[in-house]
């Protein structure tokens, strides 16, 4: 009587937890065994309609199970099983029966047995079988013998049982209450079960598609921490110092890698660490990675075979993706190709971002902003008053595009108008314009400047490149606030502006970048294509036609290729939309797209200098995350409880 | 040994320039002391030996000091108190705390921050200096205000607070302040060291405290009230000693009164981590703190009581509390300590133990069948540990309320002979709970009554009967109505003999009704068979006829008159004992008064009970009396009353009008 009361109150706590998060099964119990790979081994969901003893009827998708046996004896008992054992990358595993009816005598049993265990029988009577019976609250240990263990229970009782796979424990919870370790040393491979004997006994188990009684989750949070625990605190014997000159290996020849000069340097001298390649070919490799992520893919090219000659040539698959890019960077408006034709438009001013002077961070600021505007759908063609234009003019005019007509050219009539009105979007800009002519001989600075900003932050620099200029969250303030109106209007919106901003004064995570990206995303919807030029997108068809022979020719010399098909392909399908950047394969001309063909780029030229095309950091990562897959197949159930991303931010 | 000598010669030099009348060497001088004295006791130790502490405490009185050097003076001054238990005495006594809060008014946020941290390393470890914050009344004021700042006076305040909330009046003082919502918006922050001080300071102030209770129920944090953010707080992934204090806050808020004890954040979160906190992979401290906690939470309720006897193995965990014996130093805010922590498990486990027998006798019987649970609770008896045997006689006072176990353990292992040597020789603390322990043991049931008794049971009895302490009265008078139920007259002799009727009438007229009715209650069982009847009646007729007279014509509650009423029915069924009521007239006035008494039955029918023993037929001078009072009107009256719908007064006043022939 009074458990239920206290049932009661807890079901309706879980099921406001169960309401704000998602009331789909299967979510639920993603997030509950969020390492379990489901197609490797499948966590049970309902009771087997095979691996029953036929006295035992099931109904309620199999979740319900009923007597209807004689009854008489205990030779009339019987058992049903789960349709699958226990996952081991669980960690921990949990499911409850509620007692819908005691039936005459109540001897039921609830609790776990191995494949093949005699299901003439209640659980816990049997080598492999272990259960919890509701007549007289005993346990039962693989014998007919039981121990005093807990409560009896009974009609509205609801009784859970938690397998820890960690410490290959169990214990029973009644109504909610943990009532404490019932068994020890259990083997692997169980499945859930329940056993009846008389008639008229029905329960109905949930498997964890519906919010629990008991708050496992609570207990599931403590053995995350536990192990959290466990891994911070694993002693490392580093007498010589060997670990931590290792570590500092790994992160100096991560920097070195993806190209972080000045810092590496700086880590290097610091640490007593030697660079394995000059200093030259970073900045080289640097500079072009730059480019890359800036969407400056035609210099990137052309960069690359000044200063690593043949290598493209050798490798025809990846120019071609290069290539492929190009291409998409040129409807972005991004590729220096269309942006040299709308030299006028404020937007070429790019140059700027080669400024530099000798002092660092304050600079490493004021360069940023052209930065942001080169990656066109980024940020750079998000200032408002422009968004109004576009607006109108797209929408009054932009057709589909299968055939570039001069419907184009009269949508992309007014590149003066925005660059005046670009203009007026802050000193700053202009700042740099006058700036441009310094560019060539300081631009390794104003890169290392850079760098040092960014060396907090992992692979994705590009983004974060954009992600903390000053101008930028202007323009995403504004934007912001733009979103949920009506197209026509232009309000500014601040929050958000504002937490851009001290994230990425802090050089954030990538994480946290990446969500800015989303956020700023939809405005693509108002940009134009090639960056509103006609003589850009002139040029971009033209591209367009010479990549097409460059797949015939590479199909000719080197027989069919998927993925380079795919990638032309998906590609060109930018064209089809009026809107490329929401179109379905808008996705492409996402910046953060950059980062894998920058990836590519990279690994390549440094295995032509006969280094590793993988930093030992990410073999390390890729190691440990093979690593825990390997341990919860061995059936090391700590697994379930460490995710190596837990520890990439 | 050069350099230690010359080291020494330099501080002498250090220290005199100090004292000396040159301010523009001060600043070097102290910069000096500052270094020395960091994290080097020796150094400290010497320090205070060159009299430092009153040259600092005058720069800190010092208001037109230069500003710096009273800050490097409250900085050394925090360093100083670093030091050792002595040297915080030291500090103490030479009147730094006061000073300390006088630095607290000045507008250099530094050197406020600089006292803080100096007060609140003396406050944690210096119990007695709690009070010293109340002394002024504006004190407590600038500390609340001053709490807010910045995280260093967040946490400094909070700790300050958290050990000076002691006595009650510190706990209306620091509501009337504002503190509890300030708290709890702190509590909210995430800085971990600001919320374990806030946490302190919260159990502090609303422990015990019903009014302090409700206005911590209804403090929120945008909109979540502190309740939900102590939930949070129990996290299983929060550390264990955010998790107790958070648990023992909750606790608290349920027994002040202001959470009940079905609220799932008790029930279902607040007991099962103090459940958690006693098992074995905690630290031996916060099984302690745990089980303490545990027993305070469960004293409330019944409900929590039969939840807790199931949960995770409780009462075997407690059990193995019992069987610790280490002395172990733990580390308690940076000082070592000796703890013994037999004693400090094992009276945990009893406290706890009597919390979760205190309701329900199967898990007494749980409890009790604890492996050598009665040996461990006798050693405690006998230990001369006060927590210890304050806590085995809790134990024990709550397994004596089973009448099973008084007849079977409680007896087997010969419990009441420690107890009665506490009582009658052990300290006055345990007393009422030692006696109220007795009270249960000299049931009828019980078989250790008569030990007991020999044991001179009735003079330590009647003795607690003359105490001022109206606790220890009840349990007086309460032990004696327990021991004079159906007992051989010459003990019932013996007990009047013993109170003396004067006493005995006194409690009669005692301010607590709850006495009153334990005495009428032992005057009853005097008063119980015919024989015995006539015996007192004979000796204390008079008095006893006067007193009971007092008492119905006296203010009392029902169940007061209605006592009275049953010893006067008790009176009537004496043989000889029947003419002292039938002679007084009044008396019977009065009877017949309350036979008519409509505003409560049960005073009718102890009336009516009354009167039939009076006229019980085939007993001597039977008819003489039914004529008596059937002249009086009583004979009407009863037939009057066979009209009520009552049935327990239709059948009394049913065999009362069969009596008359």
């Amino acid at each position: 009587m009074v458990c239920q009361k206290m049932a009661a109150s807890n079901e309706s706590g879980a099921n406001e937890s169960g309401n704000s998060t998602n009331s789909d099964p299967d979510e639920r119990l993603k997030k509950l065994y969020p390492a379990v790979n489901e197609e490797e081994t499948p966590i049970p969901r309902a009771w087997s309609a095979k691996d029953k003893f036929n006295y035992l009827v099931l109904t309620q998708n199999n979740l319900r199970v009923q007597y209807k046996g004689a009854g008489k004896t205990h030779k009339d008992a019987a058992s049903v099983r789960a349709t699958h054992p226990i996952p081991v990358s669980c960690g921990i595993y949990y499911f409850e029966v509620k007692i819908v009816s005691k039936g005459r005598d109540g001897y039921m049993g609830i609790g776990l047995a191995a494949q093949g265990v005699n299901q003439n029988r209640l659980p816990g009577w049997d080598k492999q079988s272990y259960g919890y019976h509701g007549d007289d609250g005993n346990s039962f240990c693989s014998s007919g013998q039981g121990e005093p263990y807990g409560p009896t229970f009974s009609t509205g009782d609801v009784v859970g049982c938690c397998v820890n796979l960690v410490e290959n424990t169990c214990f029973y919870t009644k109504n909610g209450v943990n009532l404490g370790i019932a068994f020890t040393d259990l083997p692997h491979g169980l499945y859930p079960t329940v056993g009846l004997q008389t008639p008229g006994e029905v329960v109905e188990a949930n498997f964890g598609q519906a919010p629990f009684v008991f708050d496992i989750e609570d207990y599931i949070r403590e053995w995350r921490m536990k192990t959290r625990l466990t891994i911070e605190r694993f002693p490392v014997i580093d007498r010589k110092g060997e670990w931590q000159s290792a570590l500092q290996r790994i992160v100096s020849s991560y920097l070195v890698h993806h190209g972080y000069c000045a810092t590496a340097e700086a880590f290097a001298k610091s640490t007593g660490q030697n660079i394995d390649e000059d200093i030259a070919s970073i900045k080289n490799r640097q500079r072009i990675s730059k480019l890359v992520l800036a969407g400056r893919m035609g210099e990137a090219i052309e960069a690359t075979q000044q200063l690593y000659p043949g290598l493209l040539e050798r490798d025809s698959n990846l120019l071609f993706l290069l290539k492929c890019r190009q291409f998409i960077e040129m409807v972005n408006g991004s590729d220096s190709e269309v942006r040299g034709s709308a030299l006028r438009s404020p937007r070429s001013q790019h140059g700027g971002s080669n400024r530099s002077s000798p002092s660092r961070s304050p600079l490493h600021h004021s360069h940023r902003p052209t930065q942001a505007l080169q990656h066109g759908p980024h940020s750079g063609n998000t200032s408002p008053s422009r968004t109004k234009t576009h607006t109108k003019s797209s929408l009054a005019s932009l057709q589909p595009y299968p055939s570039l007509s001069s419907s184009i050219s009269s949508s992309c009539s007014s590149p003066t108008v925005n660059s005046s009105l670009l203009h007026g979007n802050g000193v700053t800009h202009s700042n740099k314009t006058n700036n441009q002519s310094e560019c060539s001989n300081t631009k390794t600075f104003s890169e290392e400047n850079l760098n040092v900003a960014n060396m907090a932050n992992s692979s994705a620099n590009g983004v974060v490149l954009n992600g903390s200029d000053a101008r930028l969250i202007e323009d995403i303030e504004m934007m912001d606030g733009v979103l949920p109106e009506s197209r026509d209007h232009v309000t500014n919106g601040t929050s958000n502006g504002s937490e851009t901003n001290g994230q990425c004064l802090n050089g954030s995570s990538v994480m946290d970048c990446r969500d800015d990206d989303m956020d700023v995303d939809p405005p693509i919807s108002r940009r134009q294509l090639c960056g509103g030029s006609q003589l850009a997108i002139e040029k971009m068809l033209q591209f367009g036609r010479e990549l097409q022979s460059m797949s015939i020719r590479l199909k000719k010399e080197h027989g069919n290729n998927e993925a380079n098909r795919k990638q032309l392909q998906d590609a060109f399908s930018l064209l089809a939309y009026t809107d490329p950047w929401s179109s379905p394969v808008g996705a492409q001309l996402d910046p953060v797209q950059r980062e894998p063909v920058c990836a590519a780029l990279n690994s390549a030229i440094l295995e032509s200098q006969n280094l590793p095309s993988q930093p030992p950091l990410e073999l390390v990562i890729s190691q440990t995350a093979q690593c825990m897959k390997l341990m919860s197949k061995a059936g090391i159930a700590t697994s379930a409880f460490a995710d190596p991303s837990d520890y990439l931010h | 040994m050069l350099f230690a000598s010359m080291e020494i010669d330099d501080q002498g030099g250090w220290f005199d320039t100090l004292h000396s009348d040159e301010p523009e060497k001060w600043q070097d001088a102290l910069l000096w002391l500052k270094n020395s004295v960091i994290g080097n006791n020796k150094q400290k130790q010497n320090a205070i030996n060159h009299g430092i502490i009153p040259r600092l405490l005058q720069w800190l009185v010092d208001g037109d000091a230069p500003q710096h050097l009273r800050l490097e003076a409250a900085i050394i001054m925090g360093s100083m108190a670093k030091g050792t238990a002595e040297n915080i005495n030291t500090l103490v006594e030479e009147g730094c705390v006061s000073v300390l809060l006088k630095g607290l008014k000045s507008p250099d946020q530094a050197f406020v921050e600089s006292c803080l941290r100096c007060l609140r390393t003396i406050f944690l470890h210096n119990s007695n200096c709690g009070s010293l914050i109340y002394q002024e009344p504006s004190i407590v004021e600038d500390l609340v205000e001053i709490m807010p700042r910045s995280v260093c006076t967040q946490e400094c305040v909070a700790n300050i607070l958290a050990s000076s909330c002691k006595e009650p009046e510190h706990q209306s003082k620091l509501c009337e302040c504002g503190l509890i919502p300030k708290l709890v918006d702190l509590l909210a922050g995430k800085v971990y060291k600001v919320q374990m001080p806030v946490l302190k300071c919260l159990a502090g102030i609303v422990r015990e405290n019903g009014e302090n209770c409700v206005v911590a129920l209804t403090a929120m944090h945008n909109n979540v009230p502190l309740p939900d953010m102590l939930v949070q707080l129990m996290l299983r992934d929060r550390t264990s000693e955010m998790q107790i204090v958070a648990a023992k806050v909750l606790a608290y808020l349920c027994g002040g009164g202001a959470l009940a004890p079905q609220d799932p954040r008790i029930i279902s979160k607040t007991l099962p981590c103090l459940i958690r906190m006693c098992s074995r992979d905690r630290t031996l401290e916060e099984n302690v703190e745990g089980a303490e906690t545990l027993a305070y939470l469960l004293e409330q309720d019944g409900e929590l009581q039969r939840v807790a006897a199931v949960s995770d193995h409780i009462i075997k965990t407690l059990a193995e509390y019992l069987k610790y014996t280490d002395v172990q130093q733990i580390n308690r805010c940076g000082k070592r300590i000796d703890i013994n922590w037999g004693i400090e498990m094992k009276q945990a486990a009893f406290k706890a133990f009597a919390a979760l027998g205190a309701n329900e006798e199967s898990i007494r019987k749980q409890v009790i069948e604890t492996e050598h649970l009665m040996e461990y609770v006798v050693v405690g008896l006998n230990s001369g540990n006060m927590k210890v045997a304050a806590a085995a006689i809790r134990c024990l006072h709550s397994l004596s309320r089973s009448v099973q176990l008084l007849r079977t353990t409680i007896q087997d292992h010969g419990v009441w002979k420690p107890l009665m040597k506490i009582i009658q020789e052990g300290p006055e603390e345990l007393l009422p709970v030692a006696s109220s322990t007795l009270c249960n043991l000299l049931l009828e049931f019980s078989p250790s009554k008569e030990c007991i008794l020999d044991c001179g049971a009735i003079s330590v009895l009647v003795n607690l009967a003359a105490r001022p302490e109206p606790n220890l009265r009840l349990n007086g008078i309460w032990g004696l109505m327990n021991l004079t139920f159906q007992v051989e007259q010459k003990v019932k002799t013996k007990v009047v003999e013993s109170i003396g009727t004067e006493r005995l009438f006194r409690l009669l007229s005692d301010p607590d009704a709850n006495i009153v009715m334990k005495t009428l209650g032992l005057l009853r069982n005097l008063l119980s068979n015919k024989l015995h009847i006539d015996h007192i009646m004979g000796m204390y007729g008079n008095q006893i006829m006067q007193a009971v007279v007092f008492i119905l014509e006296g203010e009392h509650p029902i169940q007061v008159k209605e006592q009275t009423l049953c010893i006067l029915a008790n009176v009537a069924d004496g043989d000889k004992a029947k003419d002292l009521i039938m002679g007084n007239e009044d008396m019977l006035k009065k009877l017949m008064n309350y036979m008519q008494y409509q505003p409560d039955v049960s005073l009718q029918i102890a009336a009516v009970a009354c009167i039939s023993n009076l006229i019980w037929s085939g007993e001597d001078g039977a008819c003489a009396r039914q004529a008596k009072l059937s002249e009086m009107g009583v004979q009407t009256l009863l037939q009057k009353l066979l009209s009520t719908t009552d049935t327990v007064l239709f059948e009394k006043v049913r065999t009362a009008v069969q009596q008359f022939s």
